[in-house]
């Protein structure tokens, strides 16, 4: 009896004993609200998300709707067309605002799939340890080293353009970072003395990656979630724009810049709008990704 | 105070500030001292005493917050004043300083002989080729054997002895007035510690060079040094002549260092250790900075900061300079704890 | 030194390999690619087809003849093209993506560098944040976005240089891609730089050599240098690598005859052993430039070699 007592009393204690448990998330996030460029992405991003999502539905036009009276108009009041129009009448705004649906679909698709894998794969060789881990991380610098474009491209060649397949093409290649960092942090975590004293007292290893271990990671997972993220939505927009991604009737951020060029000289606005919406986005997930790392590690600038 | 002409260097009201997030720090607070040609000075304190950063100020390695106040004249030049070229030319040249840590202060990605011909290169205007037997031939100086050679290696294919060994030919090349030593044989093995020591007294005795030696270790300072000063919390203690210190410590500061010193000869005795924490440096007692783990400590001493003053102690010859301590209490007290405590 | 740079060059082989056999399977496995009996060609491709990837043999034998014809540096047959192989595609699209990648890869390294230097000594100044802020700009906005822009505004408003295409390393035709290359990868090399140089100089060896006395321009120079710009040869590997890629988008937007255009055309025409003979091709350039990278960071670190 005494023996049970004695050791739900040492789990509380080590429960409460995992270092970094509530304080650092309310520290973090003071810290972070202080970081004024984050916080105005985070703001901006939101704001974006909304719009693509509710715009469409809001506006009067549809992404593919041609107006034969307004065909190729620079950003104008006329028909609330604000961005202006492509040479077949379709309004920009809104066509920005699907493609944005699609593009941070995509986004949030292959992030989740690839940092699913990427923690699963460096959790697991950072507390195996040994020929185990030395062989997983092998793989994971046979990928780095391969430049991922060209598989995605390959992988698109031969297996089409549909957008499972163009989400599976980009995860492929961007779950490294997400298992390189959480490997490292499970192995500084493993050697811990608070995880030696769980093992020695018999708790299970399961038991022990979840309660013990999982926590302490979700600092770096959501760091490099946010890093994660505009790298995933770049490679789709590089593929779409070089005509191997999206394909029609869909459009994304990739396609609208590629249509763009084509007709920037008589219609710049083609261009630079989708351009700039797509830059500040990633410029936003850039300065959240900063302000986060500041937040979580602030010794690390 | 008067300027001595006849001192190498003479420090005057030395104190140095920082500029941090949490407001200004003052590390050092009004250090005086002179030194004459081969004289050897001790400067004794724990971490963050100040020790270090009031000779950093000196050679103008202060960090960027940092600032100096306060003179420190060296042959008559004031060092804290001095715009970067001139400083330039005495440094590395008339003044030399070594640190702690031989591993990380060489440079790892220059072999040793570029790291030595360039001082020569710089300050004597030598050739490459004579710098460099000359500098072959400060190793064989400080012991290194097959110096023709190993002068051509990285500082990493060294031993941690070795290494410091190096960094203090590197300092002797230009045959300096002065050396700096800052804590030198803290990162070494004890046996290697007392070679170092050794090397140091008799390079001291061969070339002349007065030396500042920096560190909390009470016994490096009892082999080497003519006077010494006791720093806490950035101020003096007690300074005086290595004798007086040792054998007449007049401050209970002094006396904690010298009580925790284990000796060999008295075996199962119980080490005396200065209880207490070393000193917050942002939030420093408006009084003593010792008084928080003074065991000699009276009311007025956490308020009322002692003056530096000479210490009459009837035990002096006329002719020798008096120590100066400190602290409220009468000499009386301490020396008379001192004959109980030690041997 | 030697030893080292032959075990470096041993341990790419396993990638290679997976690489190679990989893309191989992808391909073979593609319906109505040309492993697929289904496929409809011309005669003359299926003859070249059949020369090169022996179809009438078993799989693996099959597979066997292309890694031989790989060692003989025969890069295969495209599925489209009669006239040409892609050795022949690739001989005459390589030089203009070299001259244009390394071009920008060296400029971008010496403005990057000066850059991140200046920067770094000048900490928390006004040009530091300028320079910080404007290269972010490189980084962030996607090469595909700018590249356009540029075109706009230099070529179709001021006239200044031509929109596109190539005429035998001319210069004007090169211009504006090495700016849009050399603008993406400085930001990233002045922030390493600056980064670095600026840890490197609080190290104890810095703070050694200015007690020594030494003027400042030579322990920055000839004492912080070489250690400061460790991490930034470990990231131009990346940055070569992405610059592969990077060549993609560029040669696409300028209309350049080079590997990047050749890989696009390629793979809208899904020409399948065309892209394969190109993906393994710049997989094994790519793998090649890591073990120079490598190389030069043990030339530079003293520590590293034995």
């Amino acid at each position: 009896m005494l023996f049970f007592s004695r050791r739900k009393t040492l789990l509380d204690q080590l429960a409460q004993a995992a270092p970094h448990g509530r304080s650092l998330w309310a520290d973090a996030r003071t810290r972070f609200m202080r970081n004024k460029a984050a916080v105005v992405s985070l703001v901006l991003l939101l704001l974006v998300s909304a719009a693509c999502i509710v715009g469409p539905a809001v506006l009067p036009h549809s992404f593919d709707s041609a107006d034969w009276d307004s065909m190729s108009l620079p950003p104008t009041l006329k028909n609330m067309h604000w961005w202006g129009t492509d040479e077949s009448g379709r309004d920009l705004l809104v066509r920005c605002l699907v493609g944005g649906r699609i593009s941070l679909m995509v986004g949030l698709l292959a992030t989740l799939a690839s940092v699913a894998i990427g923690i699963a794969w460096g959790a697991t060789a950072g507390f195996i340890g040994g020929k185990v881990d030395a062989f997983m991380m092998r793989i994971v610098d046979m990928m780095y080293a391969i430049p991922y474009l060209l598989i995605a491209i390959l992988l698109v060649t031969i297996l089409g353009r549909e957008f499972y397949l163009v989400v599976l093409a980009i995860t492929a290649f961007s779950w490294m970072d997400m298992a390189r960092v959480v490997r490292g942090q499970t192995l500084s975590l493993r050697s811990m003395e608070f995880v030696e004293a769980a093992r020695s007292i018999g708790v299970p290893t399961r038991r022990i990656i979840f309660s013990h271990i999982v926590p302490n990671l979700l600092g770096v997972v959501v760091i490099y979630t946010t890093v994660t993220v505009p790298s995933v939505i770049l490679t789709e927009s590089v593929l779409s724009f070089l005509g191997l991604g999206i394909q029609e009737p869909m459009t994304s951020w990739g396609v609208l810049i590629e249509d763009g060029t084509s007709v920037m000289e008589v219609s710049p606005w083609m261009l630079l709008f989708p351009g700039a919406l797509l830059s500040m986005t990633l410029y936003c997930f850039n300065f959240i990704g900063d302000g986060l790392r500041d937040a979580l590690d602030p010794k690390e600038r | 105070m008067a300027v001595d002409n006849n001192k190498l260097i003479e420090v005057d009201d030395l104190s140095v500030k920082f500029a941090t997030p949490d407001g200004e720090i003052t590390a050092v607070n009004g250090l005086s001292f002179g030194l004459e040609r081969g004289q050897t000075f001790g400067i004794v304190g724990e971490s963050g005493s100040g020790k270090s950063q009031s000779m950093l100020a000196l050679m103008g390695l202060l960090a960027i917050n940092g600032r100096a106040s306060g003179r420190a004249l060296f042959n008559g030049e004031d060092l804290l004043s001095l715009p970067a070229q001139r400083l330039n030319r005495i440094r590395g040249n008339r003044v030399a300083m070594i640190f702690q840590d031989p591993m990380t202060s060489l440079n790892p990605y220059l072999t040793v002989e570029r790291q030595m011909t360039e001082v020569l290169e710089l300050h004597k205007g030598l050739t490459r080729r004579s710098a460099l037997s000359l500098a072959i031939s400060t190793l064989e100086q400080v012991r290194i054997p097959d110096a023709a050679r190993r002068i051509r290696m990285y500082p990493h294919e060294f031993s941690g002895g070795m290494r410091q060994r190096i960094m203090i030919a590197m300092a002797l090349l230009c045959q300096p007035d002065l050396l700096i030593a800052d804590e030198p044989t803290t990162a070494l093995d004890v046996t290697v510690q007392a070679q170092t020591m050794a090397l140091l007294r008799d390079l001291q005795r061969d070339f002349g060079t007065a030396i500042i030696l920096i560190t909390h270790d009470l016994g490096v300072v009892a082999g080497l040094c003519d006077q010494v000063m006791v720093l806490y919390g950035g101020r003096i203690m007690e300074q005086g002549s290595a004798e007086s210190i040792f054998y007449r410590p007049t401050h209970p500061y002094t006396l904690g260092l010298l009580g925790a010193v284990p000796k060999l000869d008295h075996e199962g005795d119980r080490l005396l250790a200065i209880p207490g924490v070393p000193p917050n440096m942002a939030h420093l007692p408006a009084g003593c900075p010792f008084s928080e783990r003074c065991t000699f400590v009276m009311e007025r001493c956490a308020t009322q900061r002692p003056a530096l003053r000479p210490a009459d102690s009837p035990t002096e010859a006329d002719d020798e300079v008096a120590v100066l301590r400190a602290c409220h209490r009468e000499v009386i007290e301490i020396t008379r704890e001192a004959e109980r405590v030690l041997p | 030194m030697w030893s080292y740079t032959l075990r470096r060059l041993l341990a790419t082989i396993p990638t290679l390999l997976a690489v190679i056999t990989v893309s191989y399977i992808l391909v073979h496995s593609a319906p109505g690619g040309p492993f697929d009996n289904e496929k409809q060609v011309s005669e003359a491709v299926l003859a070249n087809l059949q020369a090169k990837y022996h179809l009438d043999l078993p799989p693996w034998q099959q597979y066997l003849h292309y890694l031989n014809n790989l060692l003989h540096g025969d890069l295969g047959a495209s599925f489209r093209y009669a006239d040409w192989s892609v050795n022949d595609l690739v001989a005459a699209a390589l030089p203009v993506s070299l001259a244009i990648g390394g071009t920008a890869m060296l400029l971008s390294f010496v403005v990057g560098v000066g850059l991140g230097i200046a920067a770094a000594l000048r900490q928390n100044s006004a040009a530091d944040y300028g320079v910080m802020l404007v290269g972010n700009l490189g980084s962030v906005i996607p090469s595909f976005v700018m590249g356009p822009v540029l075109v706009l505004v230099f070529a179709l408003w001021l006239h200044w240089l031509p929109a596109g295409g190539w005429d035998a390393f001319a210069p004007q035709y090169m211009v504006l891609p090495v700016a849009l290359l050399t603008f993406i990868n400085v930001a990233t090399i002045a922030r390493v730089m600056r980064g670095s140089l600026i840890e490197v100089l609080h190290s104890n060896f810095i703070r050694t050599a200015r007690a020594k006395g030494l003027p400042t321009r030579v322990v920055v120079l000839r004492h912080a240098l070489k250690p400061a710009l460790l991490p930034v040869i470990s990231v131009m590997g990346p940055l070569a690598i992405s610059s592969i890629t990077a060549a993609l988008v560029t040669e696409t937007i300028f209309s350049l005859p080079g590997i990047g255009k050749l890989i696009v055309n390629g793979a809208g025409n899904r020409d399948y052993t065309l892209v394969l003979g190109l993906v393994v091709l710049i997989t094994v350039l790519a793998v090649l430039l890591n073990l120079l990278v490598d190389l030069a960071y043990a030339a530079l670190d003293p520590k590293i070699r034995y």
